[in-house]
């Protein structure tokens, strides 16, 4: 067998979906958002909840009313160590994500649900601290925390608080985003620099002897997302917040779903020094870190200048840059072009160098 | 950042390559090695292959620490792990290494104290934060590693540490030079230095493969430019008939090495008699073990081991990836039973490891072979 059909046969085991876990017990790799925790969720989760709405994995389900009217549904879930970081906190992380979730799928994010889960101990100031900071972030987006829960467990049952919010939001009329709408040739726009986020939780955990200003991105997106709805309307094809196992993973689920290929330019990528420098020296790739304020866009190439200037006028999107294009060759995989003047393929990960950052 | 972007720059880049393609002969086949696991994931990370003519071809060496680990020592590992009162502390990458019963994360779902470290210092710290419990550290590395290791030990004594050891794997890298260069099969016809180990030993060691064996070498650092450039410092001894140990990495490496960096090694370790490699079987005097009077530090010595020798899995053809006489893709098990997600062979778990380097980044033609899109 030559090296041609080595690799066609392994890029045609990997598109199909997982079939068996074969994992004996939970690892944290199955947590990170690689390729374990898709076979987590192919081969596990989905066969025994398959249902029209859960089918396409999609950051929110679309609910379709009586009416006509469409309403995106998302969960998720908060156990990021430690529960405070520069730039952030577990609370803004609850509220953004959930908020970007929906954003991404297209909808104007009406409420939230919290749920929280205290670990016996707690001191009531961090507690206190951390629901003020739940509620400015809810003011500060303009979407209401509508609905809550609170439960404790035992002292050692959990780091201090987790928190899982969910959230609804009303889908446009028209409105059409998702994978199965990108097209060879479309575009991809990145709203800024990446792996700010990942790279913040480490160095706050203070396990390494490095110090530097490297601030969370976490920001929510809706108003963002909207400005480019409105811009480009149906030239926008989907959209990705680039959350757990960074800018690659959300590309590569994208070309996997979408039957197409991404090629990403390197040198287009906004890294910022400090967090490229820290990648450098603990030896991750910025792709794969985590981002909780950043949107991938993939637009029709004649609305890509008008996305992009929509984008970068707005706060969130100042840096924003064209990053690559989709093509027909390949399809399922990304290639980077790299600086250097080569190309390489940009993968999943199994597992994920940083756990629980979110 | 400055400092890499010039060490990436695509245009100098592009320049060397012309300098390259005009060395090579067409038609005629040139075989390199890279010795060192950081060059081959820096190779398939920039995509280095992509500017080379397709009469190079670069063939990945046994230089990644977790790929030469034996099945036997990750078993040894995992049995420390388990014991009551430890708190086993290891670099990330071993901690996917599958022995017989699954690998440390595994072992780490069944309940074993496994904790990821980024330094052997930060496996002290745990030792003093923890005082009724047995911190352990996988020490494993070649040369470039053993002088962190060493004064971490050298630290535990000044600091009377009585609940602190090493499981201690550091391997060298000549020894298992002398034996590729030894097998029968051997097809290469030159050598890029690895970096980060010539820091601590210098080039010397390196000189019996130019004097001995006849074949070129070239110390490179670990940046795309740096391996650019040693592949034409080799082309060009091999075009001119010389063959030599060179210093592309003149901005860090020394001939004599790191003298300071040698004393603390030699003063914590020696070599042990011989070890097993993994693929390699058996390699006389090519390993460090924790010399007696530190033995209180040894993990081999204050822990029962099982210190079984187990054969690799039958599929697994590491030893040949690692001895570059199969390219990751040739292997039987490559990318179908084995894979990044359930690997059978350590070459597939490092991110330094050929196989993973290969499957992450590189399952894609070289360009110079690639119809045109």
């Amino acid at each position: 067998m030559d090296e041609r059909e080595v690799l066609e046969r392994i890029e045609a085991r990997r598109q199909r979906a997982s079939r068996r876990l074969l994992d004996k017990h939970v690892t944290l790799a199955h947590g990170a958002g690689g390729r374990s925790s898709q076979a987590l969720v192919e081969a596990l989760l989905l066969p025994a909840l398959r249902n029209s709405l859960l089918e396409p994995l999609a950051d929110a389900a679309i609910l379709e009313l009586e009416d006509g009217a469409r309403l995106a549904f998302s969960t998720d879930s908060y156990v990021v160590k430690p529960l405070s970081f520069p730039g952030g906190d577990i609370a803004r992380l609850a509220v953004h994500g959930t908020i970007n979730d929906l954003a991404v799928s297209g909808a104007r994010p009406l409420a939230l649900s919290a749920g929280l889960i205290l670990e016996e101990g707690l001191a009531v100031a961090d507690l206190e601290r951390y629901v003020a900071s739940l509620g400015t972030a809810a003011r500060e987006a303009g979407v209401p925390i509508a609905t809550g829960d609170t439960k404790v467990v035992e002292r050692g049952k959990a780091d201090g608080l987790y928190i899982s919010t969910s959230g609804i939001g009303l889908v446009a009329a028209g409105s059409k985003l998702g994978a199965q709408e990108i097209r060879p040739g479309d575009r991809v726009l990145l709203s800024g620099t990446i792996g700010d986020h990942g790279m913040a939780v480490l160095v706050a955990r203070g396990e390494l002897e490095l110090e530097g200003e490297i601030e969370s991105d976490t920001a929510p997106l809706h108003e963002l997302v909207a400005a480019v709805l409105a811009a480009c309307g149906a030239a926008v094809h989907c959209m990705r917040d680039p959350t757990r196992g960074g800018v690659a993973t959300a590309l590569n689920e994208l070309a996997r779903a979408s039957r197409t290929g991404i090629v990403i330019d390197e040198s287009a990528i906004p890294v910022a020094a400090t967090v490229a420098g820290a990648c450098e020296i603990l030896g991750i790739d910025p792709l794969y870190v985590a981002n909780e304020g950043k949107l991938i866009a993939i637009v029709g190439p004649e609305a890509a200048e008008v996305a992009l200037a929509t984008m970068r006028a707005h706060a969130l999107g100042r840096e924003a840059t064209l990053i690559g294009e989709i093509r027909e060759e390949r399809p399922g995989m990304v290639i980077l072009d790299t600086t250097f003047g080569g190309s390489r393929v940009v993968d999943t990960l199994a597992g994920d160098p940083l756990p629980r950052i979110c | 950042m400055k400092h890499l972007s010039e060490y990436r720059s695509g245009e100098i880049a592009a320049g060397l390559a012309e300098r390259i393609a005009a060395l090579v002969e067409p038609g005629s086949a040139y075989k390199l090695m890279e010795i060192c696991g950081g060059h081959t994931h820096a190779i398939y990370r920039h995509g280095i292959e992509d500017l080379l003519p397709a009469e190079v071809q670069l063939v990945h060496g046994p230089g990644c620490p977790v790929c030469v680990i034996p099945m036997g020592r990750q078993d040894d590992a995992i049995a420390i792990a388990e014991q009551d009162g430890v708190i086993f502390t290891t670099f990330a990458d071993m901690l996917r290494v599958p022995a017989t019963n699954g690998s440390l994360l595994d072992a780490k779902a069944r309940g074993a104290d496994v904790r990821m470290v980024y330094s052997p210092l930060d496996a002290l710290r745990l030792a003093r934060e923890n005082p009724d419990r047995q911190v352990v550290f996988f020490a494993i590395g070649f040369e470039t590693t053993a002088p962190s290791t060493a004064l971490t030990l050298l630290r535990a004594g000044a600091e009377g540490a009585n609940n602190f050891s090493i499981f201690c794997n550091h391997v060298l890298v000549p020894p298992p030079l002398r034996a590729i260069l030894d097998a029968p099969d051997l097809q290469l016809d030159g050598f890029i230095g690895p970096g980060h180990v010539s820091t601590v030993i210098g080039t010397q060691p390196y000189e019996f493969i130019a004097s001995e064996y006849g074949k070129p070498v070239v110390v490179a650092g670990f940046e795309p430019l740096d391996v650019l450039q040693s592949i034409y410092m080799l082309l060009r001894q091999l075009t001119e008939g010389r063959c030599e140990v060179e210093n592309q990495y003149v901005r860090v490496v020394r001939r004599e090495g790191n003298e300071r960096a040698l004393a603390v090694i030699e003063e914590t370790m020696e070599v042990r008699d011989t070890f097993e490699w993994r693929g390699l079987g058996f390699i006389e005097r090519s390993a460090l073990g924790v010399r007696e009077q530190w033995g209180r530090f040894d993990a081999e010595r204050r822990f029962e081991l099982p210190g079984t020798r187990v054969a690799d899995p039958p599929a697994c053809q590491c030893g040949e990836v690692l001895r570059g006489a199969l390219r990751p893709w040739e292997c039987k098990v490559f990318g179908t039973a084995c894979t990044p997600e359930r690997p059978i062979g350590t070459c597939m778990v490092s991110s330094e490891g050929a196989c993973a380097a290969y499957y992450n980044y590189g399952r894609l033609e070289r360009r110079s072979e690639r119809t045109p899109a």
